[in-house]
């Protein structure tokens, strides 16, 4: 049993620093946002594990809060970003349907 | 309690190994693949398969309906959720270059949604990979080489079309 819980633990702390690693080294803030959800799926897997090897139910009800604020966040950090762009000024037809790109 | 006494104790530890183990690629390929793409593929296996992997586990060795269902929830929230947020963070990669062009295959999109990929105005703090005048010069070009490239492409298609 021991030798299970190192194991679990360690794989687990091992992908969440690596994932911190380029979370702090990132050169976009693209890059942050992913590292950033990567970081919190393996917090919430964490929680779940502890949950699964200590018989522990309580800590459930904070993996849907966990699931929930890393899906918030990376899609608002993402549409910031996207709000960021602006259009090039000689594509005016705003919404071009998608159906006349060249195939 | 806690000890590992039956057949399913056995397959939710192994089930909970491996989605440790899932978890662990996903840090290696975050830290290791060059662009914003490849990250994000390697770091969303483990936030669908690690995860639902993890989560059965869980309800295999928590007994009890209350936590099977809540656990239920969350993978499904995380599958419904996570092509969404993919989705929405690779297309505003694409069109903020920061892709490695250089490195892909097939560029399915490179004529239609990367003319509005020149950005003015909020730059974010970081460096974007591409000056803005070159980026604005290179769509240009892109553009021109594209039109030209599509009107063939149309011709050659209105010729194939029996009238």
């Amino acid at each position: 049993m021991t030798v299970v819980y190192w194991l679990a633990y360690g794989l687990l702390a091992a992908g969440a620093l690596l994932s911190l690693v380029r979370l702090a080294r990132g050169p976009s803030l693209l890059d942050r946002v992913v590292a950033t959800d990567t970081l919190l799926v393996i917090i919430a897997a964490g929680l779940a594990v502890h949950a699964a090897l200590e018989r522990d139910p309580t800590v459930v009800p904070v993996l849907v809060v966990v699931s929930l604020l890393a899906f918030v966040g990376s899609v608002s950090v993402a549409r910031y970003i996207g709000g960021m762009m602006l259009r090039s000024p000689k594509n005016e037809p705003a919404d071009q349907p998608a159906g006349e790109v060249p195939r | 309690m806690n000890d590992i006494s039956s057949v399913g104790d056995v397959v939710a530890v192994v089930l909970l190994l491996i989605g440790s183990f899932l978890c662990l690629t996903a840090g290696l390929g975050v830290l290791r693949f060059p662009d914003v793409l490849t990250r994000m593929h390697a770091g969303t296996k483990p936030q669908v398969l690690g995860f639902l992997l993890i989560m059965l586990g869980g309800a295999i060795r928590l007994q009890g309906w209350s936590t099977t269902w809540m656990l239920l929830l969350v993978a499904a929230f995380q599958m419904l959720t996570a092509p969404v947020s993919a989705h929405m963070i690779s297309r505003v990669a694409y069109r903020r270059r920061h892709v490695r062009r250089d490195l892909l295959l097939v560029d399915d999109l490179r004529s239609g949604e990367a003319r509005d990929s020149v950005y003015r105005g909020d730059e974010p703090a970081d460096a974007p990979p591409e000056e803005p005048g070159r980026a604005l010069v290179e769509s240009r070009r892109e553009d021109e080489v594209h039109r030209d490239d599509g009107a063939q492409r149309e011709d050659g298609a209105d010729r194939e079309r029996p009238s």
